[in-house]
């Protein structure tokens, strides 16, 4: 996997500025929009919705949205099998999957970026076992582990967010530590030595701010795919419990009314749809802005 | 050649050997399976006797060592739950998985390969921009929606195909694709970056001016070399597919190892999860190593880097 992991950035092609270029040669106004949206959503859910997410109301159940036959604007997106507010719901579901996928990037990143730069700074025996730990943290497909660590610890946020950062640190450390390695070469570093810079300083001074971009790239790239698998997880009953909302556990709860009642699992699909496709395009442009060499695979 | 070789051999098994530790110690982690198999009524003595029938009495270093030696040989115990060899159940499993991941690779190839091509042989055109389209939508849809749409639209709307379950060559078009779809961006999106590096290099414009025909020049001799970073990540390709097994295996009630697994997990069957979870991360191990090697031996620089 190392290899693998390494190869094409050497032999990376000349950076592409055309990738749906046509669409946003400057900047994704859209996938910005929604971003904004999405986040605007996540914070301030209590003033957007007067219903509660969570309320259950059984005569309710299965209203259709407002402009479907049946449906009224009191509940815009109609109601879930339970009697639930929609729209509330995929509001309030939004803080759930910011909320992960937010706190993973910061866990799962900041100790992949730690180990990263002591790896590539400190070289040698602590560099080899430190990689070696990554190669095989990176061996374990993340959504059986997360399942599995869930299913050991119980379901809940932070068990969560635990489960899935222990796998993602190792694809950071590995790209921070290459950098980290190719920057050792630098003069400034050299001369930084020279000057009786201390370890500490170097890193932190010298090192860190260099490999800021590329870990702002790839921390963009994996906002979407986190919330995919937050809400796969959520899907398959391994995340978020009942009744706090989450995307994924809204598509499996509307999975058995589909014929009936299609908008119970339609909009959460498509707000996912969106916030992760927004996060992708908004990644690809920031890439292609900081840090060209970057590929996504 | 050979040091390299033998380097990496060395390190497959240890991570093999490691990975083996961390399951085990996860699993037994998990909870008592004794409390889940036992009415909530059973004496001590009841839960001791089965626990010792079990082996879980035995000290972990002790456990762990025996279920190494046995592992190797083959023999992951019996199944909790049903009290089946481990090894029956992956066995009557296995082939499932290996034939829905052989059908949805076979579909990622057939649009992968074409539309990688072609979208960068035609960059700029509308071909292009539709194969970006496929591909950013590939990697933005939860699969499990996809999936839960299309056993809609197909099988409960249209009645063309099954809504799940195995039998026939028809249940395989929706999880199939479901399943390749995701891949499908992966390697398309790979292929076009290689392509288009290739076709700017010199050899390509040598069998251009060799007078060979377009087609040739494409198909054969820039598409052959651009296919080795793609092969590269076989191994991660193999990962991202075990994962998303689990779902859509789960969607369309697929016998697959991924609803074993996720069956084990639900009813704490330590033997079973152990197993997949090691079978899987141990294929995945493999494959980045063959291939590891496969590109050492195609590229010199790897070995002496």
């Amino acid at each position: 996997m190392a290899r693998a992991e390494q190869l094409p950035l050497t032999m990376t092609p000349s950076p592409e500025p055309r990738r749906l270029a046509l669409l946003w040669r400057r900047a994704p106004f859209l996938p910005l929009l929604i971003i904004l949206a999405f986040i605007g959503s996540a914070l301030l859910a209590d003033l957007l919705t007067p219903h509660s997410p969570t309320k259950v109301s059984l005569p309710k159940r299965l209203r259709p949205p407002a402009w479907v036959e049946g449906g009224s604007w009191t509940h815009p997106l109609g109601t879930d099998p339970l009697g639930r507010d929609v729209l509330a719901r995929l509001v309030y579901g939004a803080r759930v999957s910011l909320l992960v996928a937010a706190l993973t990037l910061a866990l799962g990143g900041g100790v992949g970026l730690g180990i990263g730069l002591l790896a590539g700074y400190h070289g040698g025996r602590l560099d080899s076992v430190l990689m070696r730990a990554a190669d095989i943290t990176m061996a374990f497909p993340i959504i059986l582990f997360a399942i599995l660590l869930v299913a050991m610890l119980g379901g809940g946020l932070f068990n969560v967010v635990v489960s899935i950062a222990l796998v993602l640190w190792a694809r950071y450390a590995r790209v921070i530590r290459g950098e980290v390695l190719s920057l050792m070469q630098r003069d400034f570093i050299a001369r930084a030595r020279v000057n009786g810079c201390s370890p500490l300083r170097l890193i932190v001074v010298h090192l860190l701010p260099n490999v800021l971009n590329t870990l702002m790239v790839l921390l963009s790239l994996q906002v979407g795919w986190l919330i995919i698998v937050e809400s796969s997880l959520s899907f398959l009953g391994a995340g978020i419990p009942p009744p706090t909302p989450s995307w994924g556990s809204m598509i499996a709860e509307g999975r058995d009314y589909l014929t009936r009642a299609w908008w119970v699992s339609l909009f959460p699909g498509l707000a996912i749809m969106l916030t992760v496709l927004a996060f992708n395009l908004f990644g690809d442009w920031l890439r292609d802005r900081l840090d060209p060499r970057q590929r996504q695979v | 050649m050979y040091r390299y070789v033998a380097r990496r051999c060395l390190q497959a098994l240890l991570a093999l050997l490691v990975l083996s530790a961390v399951v085990f110690g996860l699993v037994r982690l998990t909870g008592d399976p004794t409390l889940l198999m036992l009415p909530e009524d059973a004496s001590a003595e009841d839960i001791a006797r089965l626990r010792r029938a079990l082996g879980l009495d035995r000290p972990l270093p002790v456990q762990y060592w025996i279920f190494l030696r046995n592992a190797l040989q083959g023999d992951f115990g019996r199944s909790i739950r049903g009290q089946v060899p481990v090894r029956d159940l992956i066995a009557e499993r296995f082939p499932y998985s290996l034939r829905l991941a052989a059908a949805s690779f076979a579909i990622t190839l057939l649009l992968a390969v074409p539309l990688g091509v072609l979208a960068a042989v035609y960059k700029g055109s509308w071909l292009d921009r539709l194969a970006q389209v496929v591909a950013v939508l590939g990697q933005s849809l939860p699969m499990f929606w996809v999936g839960i749409l299309l056993i809609q639209v197909f099988a409960v709307q249209l009645r063309l195909l099954p809504s799940g379950g195995t039998g026939s060559v028809a249940h395989y078009v929706l999880p199939a694709f479901t399943l390749g779809w995701w891949l499908v961006a992966g390697i398309m999106r790979l292929l076009r970056s290689s392509m288009l590096e290739v076709l700017d290099s010199e050899f390509v414009k040598l069998a251009r001016l060799k007078g060979l025909s377009e087609a040739r020049v494409i198909w054969k001799h820039a598409l052959r070399n651009a296919l080795i970073p793609v092969v590269t990540f076989g191994g991660i390709y193999l990962a991202v597919l075990i994962t998303a097994a689990i779902l859509v295996e789960t969607v369309f009630a697929w016998p697959g190892l991924g609803r074993l697994v996720y069956e084990a997990i639900v009813f704490r069957d330590f033997p079973v999860v152990q197993a997949v979870v090691l079978l899987t991360a141990a294929l995945v191990i493999v494959s980045s190593l063959v291939v590891d090697i496969l590109y050492a031996y195609l590229d010199p620089r790897i070995r002496y880097g």
